[in-house]
């Protein structure tokens, strides 16, 4: 691919390129590489082909799509280390393990230190590896929050980033851990995080827009029930008593009202499929409490049974008015017939 | 197919010229080391072996007879193996000289535990969190996990419940098989990487016309190279689109990707209504076009490194030992019992079974079930001989054994890696299958081959889109808008090595489209007859056990589930890759990757100071390795890990 040299419509980016590392090796399931390469709004290949006018030229190196096998993949990781892929952006998936419960040993490790023959610790990386980036994002529920593999009862310790690096800490260039929570991370979410950050590397966008939790305000800033497209059932009080019905899922486990995800909203791929809006009780998986404080799923949320109670009478009752009206919708005017003369209302001249 | 031709090969492997190849696959097979049954191949008397001329007649492994003429052996590993779902690191030691892998071992870096926290959890939640498994099939375990449910809670789904799952479990393996095949695996055969491992052979490339031209538009091999090149390759970004629409497939039944949504014991969410299942046909019919220039790509791809590489076969062979555990329940016969279950699993639009050397030796998920063993013997866990047994007697009253992964706990025990003889090497247990007093080391080879094999050998399923014919499958693509109707054949092949695993990828593609066609057809009669409902209730029993069989993407699928007081207490998924990445077991029995790499013969034509080992990522691709499955079990608490590493040939520093 040649480099632009010369723009007629845009002005030369802030940073010409930027490298992307990308851990896959925390206690992950690879759920949210294989989540980006559904991605399409942007996809992988409009960032990586320069697709995009304005933004830096981003070198990806993430093992589910590498060329490269073994040391050779390895070695971007070792020069990164030593400053000699400046800029890059740090992206985590799986949860970060606690190397410190135990005396020696390892639960995730990355590549083999030449040193000892040892394998490396995920954690060494991101230890060795943060410091030098110029942001990092945590990409998928486990790498953000701990998510399944932090479970009650889990052997290894596992938690978020966040929980490892401190809340409040910054990278080189003053960002904060980026969040893109998410089991997995719905792909748009995360591409169009990336490309965001970007656009930031850039200069042409502010610092990215974070809540309390880290996570992106324009993409978590809602709760799955102000997305839903079953929400209109629950305001008029109807609700699934089985699986399969059309109706809102409260009372089958769905803890959408309280829970900050998109996915209702935007569909899971290309506006395709989701979770409640689909028949999908919400489990909560974007959620800093997930898993432990939604199970068990499919038990009806403590809370809902107040306010499907509620939303049951107040439905009732407008769902009898809202009937009335629809009944008189649901009639043409009486003057759309046939006969020999007009009762439009009209008072013809000829 | 692939047939040999008799151009003159570039490579020159003097030492095994004198021999045939049926000689050579003859001859190394009698090469094991004893511990491994030696039958006949098929169609052969059980003659006496025959060993080819340069070696001495003994039963010396290869290993014992280079150490014993003092070959200087090179380590070479690849850690991690990129292009594949999780953590994987294969560790050879390679004898240039003779151009052969004379040693393997294939080891994983990440442990998380599911068996034990899962322990004690509501079993309603089983699906969900062990599709968390893994990140590419994580929904086969969750149907996998909710068929084990149905029969714990002694439930079925509504038929247009069991039609809904089945095609989703059909985008899965559509979506799945495209992606590894031609964006990871693809990369392999790609131009750029050929001609940095075999520039002779993007020589031929460039003047062998392609069979198939007319099909798919690739006038030469080299055009289908190029068109592979990671991103910049035209097919290469074609199957990153096809594998967004199958996903869009996949979500319309199931909700989202990997981790459904919409699954559950008893039945499923999704509402079934006419707009549903015109979605997903739309995009069937792309995909239905789109194969029928796929299958005779792969094909003339696959065709030709045969031809340029005489000897090919043998990249990634190894013994024919495939197991399928069985996919695509038929709502009509399936209660989820597990007194009906022989004849339900005939019933699957995949049969289940396994084959030894060949033969088909049983396609009945009962006995498949009983014979399952998991050995130990290079993995760093203790016995559980004097532990708690779950279960004494199956369902129909036969006993079950210790090691059966019903009366399995998990007691790891962490320490040093050695993988010198006997030593123990990886958390991978070791996966076996009873036959004749054999343990078998069973292999799926991916997934497709195994599929495809136990199926046409079995010749039951016939819904006229797919017809198992005893010797092959055949496959029926309607017309689409730019093409006719086409028939597809596969045939077993005559070798279980890294080509025809991969040949078998493409076809089990189309085999799954065509079955997607059957499905829809029959969600669609449901519907229109008012049969719509698509759940099931139940209630937790205090005790049940129950067992899940599926064929994940890439191959066998099992959970088996032991309940007590309403929670689960005891939860052992095994999924393919166990199967296929596990070590050397207690009896010295090599796992497949392990022996599959092993022997495999060096065709690339780079020197150890810049080799990339191509044939051997090819054959460890083949069996498109998913390690979030291989490794699943845990590490406990306060135990100390130690492990070390063979030198490594060109060490970053």
């Amino acid at each position: 691919m040649a480099d632009v040299a010369v723009s007629f419509t845009q002005r030369a980016p802030a940073v010409p390129e930027v490298h992307v590392l990308w851990i896959t090796a925390g206690l992950g399931c690879d759920g949210d590489s294989i989540s980006v390469t559904a991605a399409s709004q942007p996809s992988i290949e409009d960032v990586l082909m320069g697709a995009i006018p304005g933004i830096p030229r981003v070198h990806l190196h993430n093992p589910v799509l590498a060329y490269e096998v073994g040391d050779e993949f390895m070695r971007h990781w070792y020069a990164a280390e030593r400053g000699e892929l400046d800029p890059f952006v740090l992206v985590v998936e799986g949860s970060i393990p606690n190397e410190d419960v135990k005396a020696e040993g390892y639960w995730a490790g990355l590549g083999t230190d030449p040193d000892t023959g040892q394998p490396i610790p995920v954690t060494q990386w991101i230890d060795r590896l943060a410091p030098a980036a110029v942001a990092v994002v945590a990409a998928g529920t486990c790498a953000t929050y701990g998510g399944i593999h932090a479970m009650e009862g889990n052997p290894t310790g596992a938690m978020g980033l966040a929980d490892y690096l401190g809340w409040r800490w910054r990278s080189r260039a003053g960002i904060p851990i980026v969040n893109v929570p998410g089991c997995p991370v719905q792909p748009d979410n995360f591409m169009e995080t990336l490309l965001y950050l970007l656009y930031q590397l850039a200069g042409m966008a502010p610092m990215i827009p974070l809540d309390g939790a880290l996570r992106p305000t324009w993409l978590f800033g809602q709760t799955v029930h102000e997305g839903c497209d079953r929400g209109g059932y629950y305001e008029q009080g109807e609700f699934a008593a089985e699986y399969g019905s059309p109706k809102c899922l409260v009372k089958l486990g769905c803890w959408g009202p309280v829970v900050n995800c998109n996915v209702a909203k935007r569909g899971w791929t290309a506006g395709i499929g989701g979770c409640p809006n689909v028949g999908g009780i919400c489990i909560g998986c974007t959620m800093p409490g997930f898993p432990d404080k939604f199970m068990p799923f499919m038990d009806e949320p403590p809370g809902s049974r107040v306010s499907s109670g509620v939303s049951g009478v107040y439905g009732g009752v407008i769902r009898t008015l809202r009937r009335l009206t629809h009944d008189t919708a649901d009639k043409e005017p009486s003057w759309r017939r046939r006969s020999t003369e007009l009762h439009t209302g009209y008072h013809p001249r000829y | 197919m692939g047939s040999l031709r008799s151009s003159a090969p570039d490579h020159d492997l003097e030492h095994l010229a004198a021999e045939s190849l049926a000689d050579y696959l003859t001859n190394a097979l009698e090469r094991r080391p004893r511990a491994q049954a030696k039958h006949a191949r098929p169609g052969e008397a059980a003659a006496t072996p025959r060993l080819p001329l340069a070696h001495k007649e003994t039963e010396m492994t290869i290993l014992e007879e280079q150490e014993a003429q003092r070959k200087p052996l090179v380590e070479m590993s690849w850690d991690p193996i990129t292009r594949i779902v999780g953590s994987l690191g294969i560790y050879t030691k390679i004898d240039f000289e003779n151009r052969q892998v004379v040693e393997c071992h294939s080891t994983s870096s990440i442990f998380r535990g599911y068996s034990i926290f899962m322990k004690g959890k509501d079993p309603r939640d089983a699906h969900f969190i062990s599709s968390r498994i893994c990140g590419i099939c994580g929904d086969n375990h969750a149907t996998c996990s909710v068929y084990a449910q149905n029969m714990a809670y002694g439930i079925r789904p509504p038929a247009i419940a069991e039609w809904i799952v089945n095609l989703g479990e059909a985008a899965e393996y559509m979506f799945d098989h495209n992606i590894f095949q031609d964006n990871l695996v693809g990369v392999d055969f790609c131009e750029r990487m050929v001609r940095e491992t075999n520039p002779g052979v993007w020589e031929k490339a460039k003047r062998t016309r392609a069979e198939h031209a007319a099909e798919h538009g690739y006038r030469t091999i080299a055009e289908i190279m190029s068109a592979l090149n990671p991103f910049e390759g035209e097919f290469y970004r074609e199957a990153l689109q096809v594998s967004r629409y199958t996903r869009e497939m996949f979500c319309l039944m199931e909700g989202r990707h990997v981790h459904p949504s919409t699954l559950y014991p008893g039945g499923v969410g999704t509402v079934p209504t006419m707009q549903l299942f015109t979605d997903y046909l739309v995009r069937l019919a792309r995909y239905a076009e789109f194969m029928k220039k796929v299958v005779p790509l792969h094909d003339d791809l696959f065709d030709f490194f045969y031809q340029a590489l005489p000897g090919y076969e043998r990249v990634g062979w190894r013994r024919t030992l495939l197991g399928c555990w069985g996919s695509f329940n038929d709502p009509q016969v399936c209660d989820y019992r597990y007194q009906t279950m022989s004849e339900w699993g005939r019933r699957m639009f995949v049969t289940p079974g396994v084959i030894v050397d060949g033969r088909l030796v049983t396609t009945d998920l009962v006995d498949i079930n009983l014979k399952i063993r998991i050995l130990l013997g290079s993995s760093y866990y203790e016995d559980w001989e004097r532990e708690e047994r779950f279960v004494d007697k199956d369902p129909l009253g036969n006993p079950v054994d210790h090691r059966h992964p019903w009366n399995q706990t998990t007691i790891p025990r962490p320490q040093k890696r050695d993988m010198g003889a006997g030593g123990r090497y990886t958390w991978v247990m070791s996966p076996r299958w009873l036959h004749d007093g054999n343990h078998l080391a069973l292999d799926t080879g991916g997934g497709a081959i195994a599929r495809l094999a136990t199926t046409a050998l079995a010749g039951l399923v016939d819904i006229g889109y797919v017809r198992a014919t005893g010797e092959g499958v055949k496959i029926h693509l309607p017309k689409t808008a730019t093409k006719p109707e086409v028939e597809l054949e596969w045939k077993v092949p005559e070798w279980s090595n890294a080509i025809e695993r991969d040949r078998a990828r493409t076809y089990f593609q189309a085999y799954a489209c065509a079955c997607a066609y059957y499905f829809l057809e029959q969600a669609m009669s449901e519907l229109h007859a008012g049969r719509t409902q698509t759940s099931t209730p139940f209630q937790v029993p205090e005790q049940a056990i129950g067992c899940g069989f599926h064929e994940a993407v890439r191959g066998v699928l099992s959970h088996p589930l032991v309940i007590r007081d309403h929670k689960i207490a005891n939860y052992h998924p095994y999924p393919p890759t166990p199967w296929n990445a596990s070590p050397r077991d207690l009896y010295g029995t090599p796992g497949p990757y392990e022996d599959a790499v092993q022997d495999t013969p060096i065709f690339e034509e780079n020197g150890p100071d810049d080799f990339k080992g191509i044939d051997i990522m090819r054959a460890v691709r083949s069996f498109d390795p998913c390690l979030p499955c291989g490794v699943h079990v845990y590490l406990g608490p306060g135990r100390t890990l130690q492990l070390t590493h063979s030198p490594m040939f060109g060490a970053p520093r």
